[in-house]
């Protein structure tokens, strides 16, 4: 039940107040700008953008300042401003085999054509703090070689020609849109992927991790990882083609998953995938195991009861949006709830003693 | 050399193409003053829902949207452009729009060698910068000598 109240605004109003005084911190420290979170924090800038669904590094570094570094601040920060802008069209799908690439690994493949290219990884790094950053300094410049020009073909590409895998036919399907229609169950696989390449990184971590550890395992290798840029094509009615209107960094994560073959399907390799805005690799190589996951229906396995089997449990609790959302609003005032819970416990606990007396009374008698 | 031509769709994809991925304040700085021109469309901030692949080759799915500022103008003699660039900076969008009218009357040679030429080659220097980085982090494997074989 919902009770207007007034009262209040003097302590809101002063909340916000030394919300932003406190947001400045130290102001003996210089201030922090828009710019320097997006070239210094990028990771973090690129989790805003993929779970917000708004690719716009400028607008992510913005809402990291002022949601003061809580990230799932930024992302509501980020939806919240999304809704504002008219939709203008939808581009092409990317190609991804077309992407400009900083990093590409294969897990299953040492020599493969275009090569196992590390980009900038913490990978092999030792995880201990590195006190040289704490001083100002400059960085050296990163080393060269003679950029390659030839192809970086996708790994299932080449298992597909030998009929190991199964195929990822192409189509021109309209996808159905979970911000234009509320997402109904069961959901295909396109919708499947807008929900979770948008949900939040820990909640897929964790959902992948517990394939891994038996709760619907899918004995996953990693084909392929890439990160880079990619173009991004739209057709623009009033020209009559296409036109690049941009370019996105993506990761993208194509699992290569064992498979003994079902009632309906003969033994191949199966796979998952995962694309995520920015250079997301946690989240893609997660998003791709959870992916299929999904898939057990389609692929007649035995629905072992896992939870990351559960579309419906996956689906409408990744999103970390709605799920703050829910949870935190118990924080705000529930008076009246609340009163009208202390009446029937205060009515329930008189009964029970008077019965209690009662019963003594018998007894006694 | 001027091979541009309005009736050409691949030259003009590929102008609008550089300036929509052109950094705005170098496009300003390359073109500081614009021609008198109508605004048929002002500039106008949106979001394109930008699609993938399932497995990168299957059916499309919702990615994620992206800011795009579009503006589309009329200069003196009826020739009209359009510019659709990334971001969410009206100039950007303004001068794309009459980067392309121009391109599609006389003006062109001498707008190529002006704005065009200096965006497409220094993109393509940042796009070899990258690769040149990239490739440096190419691992070469090598098989190390087996004890039996020594």
């Amino acid at each position: 039940m919902y009770v207007a109240v007034k009262g209040g605004e003097r302590a809101i109003d002063n909340a916000h107040a030394w919300l932003a005084e406190e947001r400045r911190g130290d102001p003996s420290v210089a201030e922090l700008g828009v710019a320097q979170i997006r070239a210094q924090l990028a990771l973090a800038v690129n989790r805003v953008m993929a779970e917000g669904s708004l690719y716009d590094p400028d607008l992510a570094a913005l809402a990291i300042k002022q949601a003061r570094g809580d990230l799932i601040e930024a992302v509501f920060l980020i939806r919240a401003y999304r809704t504002t802008l008219p939709r203008l069209g939808a581009s092409n799908p990317v190609d991804t085999g077309a992407m400009a690439v900083d990093r590409r690994v294969s897990a299953t493949f040492k020599d493969l054509p275009g090569g196992q290219i590390l980009g900038p990884t913490f990978d092999y790094t030792h995880r201990l703090l590195d006190f040289k950053l704490m001083a100002e300094g400059e960085v050296p410049a990163a080393e060269t070689a003679p950029a390659q020009t030839g192809p970086v073909p996708h790994v299932t590409g080449f298992l597909n020609r030998d009929g190991l895998i199964e195929p990822a036919a192409a189509s021109d399907a309209t996808p159905p849109d979970l911000t234009r229609e509320p997402m109904e169950l069961p959901a295909d696989r396109a919708l499947r992927l807008q929900a979770i390449t948008r949900g939040d990184e820990g909640f897929v971590l964790s959902m992948a991790y517990s394939t891994q550890r038996g709760y619907g395992r899918t004995h996953a290798f990693v084909g392929e990882l890439r990160i880079g840029r990619v173009a991004v094509e739209m057709d623009i009615p009033e020209l009559g083609f296409a036109i690049e209107i941009g370019e996105v960094e993506v990761t993208e994560c194509e699992t290569v998953n064992q498979f003994k073959g079902s009632k309906t399907e003969p033994p191949q390799f199966t796979r998952g995938y995962g694309l995520v805005f920015g250079q997301s690799e946690r989240k893609a190589i997660a998003m791709s195991l959870v992916d299929r996951a999904l898939r057990w229906k389609e692929l007649g396995e035995d629905d072992t009861g896992a939870p990351a089997q559960d579309e419906e449990f996956v689906l409408m609790h990744c999103d970390n949006i709605q799920a703050t959302g829910f949870l935190e609003h118990i924080k705000l005032p529930h008076y009246v709830d609340f009163q009208s819970e202390l009446e029937l416990v205060r009515r329930l606990r008189a009964e029970a003693m008077a019965g209690q007396e009662m019963a003594g009374q018998e007894a006694a008698e | 050399m001027n091979t541009e031509s309005h009736n050409d769709p691949s030259a003009r994809q590929r102008w609008m193409s550089v300036l929509a991925k052109a950094d705005p304040a170098r496009l300003a700085a390359l073109m500081p003053d614009l021609p008198t021109l109508e605004p048929l469309r002002p500039p106008e901030v949106g979001a394109v829902m930008v699609r993938g692949r399932v497995g990168a080759t299957g059916a499309p799915f919702n990615l994620g949207e992206m800011t795009v500022t579009r503006c589309s103008v009329r200069l003196a003699d009826g020739t009209v452009g359009h510019g659709y660039v990334q971001g969410r900076d009206k100039t950007h969008a303004l001068r794309a729009a009459a980067v392309d009218a121009l391109m599609q009357t006389d003006q062109a040679a001498q707008l190529r060698v002006a704005v065009l030429d200096h965006l497409t080659a220094e993109a393509d220097a940042r796009w070899a910068l990258r690769a040149a980085k990239a490739a440096a982090t190419k691992v070469d494997f090598f098989t190390m000598v087996r004890g039996e074989d020594a």
